[in-house]
């Protein structure tokens, strides 16, 4: 897997360490010639100073044989630029943009670039868990317009012991996946839950809170946060 | 893509948004707002405004039009034409993808410096009009004929 991310500061950093680390092969393009320099002593990747969306610079990068661009720029217009570069012009099959205006996150997509805004994600995990410790995992999908919710059951939820089909639960609101003893499960109508399961539920933003509430209970928010990370 | 305007009768009761205010973007609002267009001018930069006329009758809006609230208040949907002339490519780029996609802007031109970046833009759908080839193109012409009776070629 190639990877050529463009941007800088401690994002970039971090990130190309965990693709090293996978064995990805990474290329960054960074604007800042210090910053290059110094990112070619940390890091065992491929860096080049230059313009990120300059055709001449994605080409000497190597994007036409790369499997990803991902444009972390603080600049929203940069990144965009970058990625219908990448696509339009050397047909990388993925690319990414940050928009660091949450706004534009949406925008880019209507542009027909996939996008994703940190500002967003940080504040509804914060939002999420601040309110709900069981809570261990959020995940925002489909633009926001989906959730991905892990949660831990405890002893006093009012659906610990009963079967699937006798939990009553609002409308669009899924449980994808059953998680006890490390084990996995999509259940169906016969599985039972019982406290100490993770549930994977799948929700919409409206019904979140109605949902999480059939799980937890009403006034109970007791239970193990941040796990299985 | 390179036409003079020169001479050329347009309808004058448009409404034209422009998207910063240098010398380029200055003159092109002074003039179509003489021809009796409302014209609105973009600049992050409150300092550019000094560059229009002071019969300019139009509005100035401070603020970053990568941002789509600001694109927003000057009420972009109800816009005839986006003129895009920042000193940065990728401003003018996304603004007027932006003008054209979302506010279906039925009129949007951009000023992009780089040629290589603009062939990807006309495949967008997006006007672009590259400085770097009109002039390159002149300079050709006019060494060809060894004049520079051109067309928007000055003596």
């Amino acid at each position: 897997m190639k990877v050529l991310i463009v941007g800088g500061g401690k994002t970039l950093y971090f990130l190309c360490r965990n693709f090293a680390a996978k064995g990805y092969e990474v290329v960054i393009i960074n604007r800042n010639h210090e910053e290059c320099v110094q990112l070619a002593r940390q890091l065992s990747a491929t860096v080049i100073c230059g313009d990120g969306s300059d055709a001449r610079i994605l080409k000497d990068a190597g994007a036409m044989g790369a499997d990803a661009v991902l444009a972390i720029t603080p600049n929203d217009q940069d990144n965009l630029v970058i990625c219908q570069l990448a696509s339009l012009k050397f047909d990388v099959p993925r690319t990414v943009a940050l928009a660091n205006d949450p706004d534009n996150a949406h925008v880019f997509e209507k542009l027909g670039v996939s996008a994703f805004s940190s500002t967003h994600i940080v504040s509804s995990l914060i939002e999420q868990r601040a309110s709900l410790e069981q809570i261990t995992n959020l995940l925002p999908v489909g633009e926001g317009r989906v959730n991905v919710t892990e949660i831990v059951l405890d002893v006093q939820s009012p659906v610990a012991g009963k079967l699937l089909r006798d939990v009553e639960l609002p409308e669009n609101a899924l449980i994808a996946v059953v998680i006890r003893d490390n084990q996995p499960i999509v259940p169906r109508g016969a599985n039972d839950l019982q406290a100490g399961d993770r549930l994977v539920l799948i929700t919409l933003p409206e019904n979140h809170g109605p949902v999480l509430r059939a799980f937890a209970g009403e006034n109970n928010w007791r239970g193990k946060p941040f796990a299985g990370e | 893509m390179a036409r003079a305007v020169k001479g050329t009768k347009m309808k004058n009761d448009r409404y034209i948004v422009i998207v910063g205010c240098g010398r380029l973007g200055s003159y092109l609002a002074n003039q179509l707002s003489r021809d009796g267009n409302s014209v609105v001018v973009i600049d992050r930069n409150e300092n550019t405004f000094h560059g229009l006329s002071p019969d300019f009758s139009g509005f100035r809006v401070e603020g970053d039009a990568t941002q789509i609230a600001v694109l927003k208040e000057v009420k972009m949907r109800e816009a005839d034409t986006l003129i895009a002339t920042t000193h940065e490519d990728n401003v003018n780029l996304m603004v007027a993808q932006v003008a054209r996609k979302i506010f279906s802007v039925p009129h949007v031109l951009a000023r992009v410096f780089d040629p290589n970046r603009e062939g990807v833009y006309v495949q967008l759908g997006i006007d672009t009009i590259c400085p770097t080839s009109v002039a390159a193109d002149m300079f050709l012409r006019a060494v060809a004929n060894g004049t520079t009776d051109e067309d928007g070629a000055r003596s």
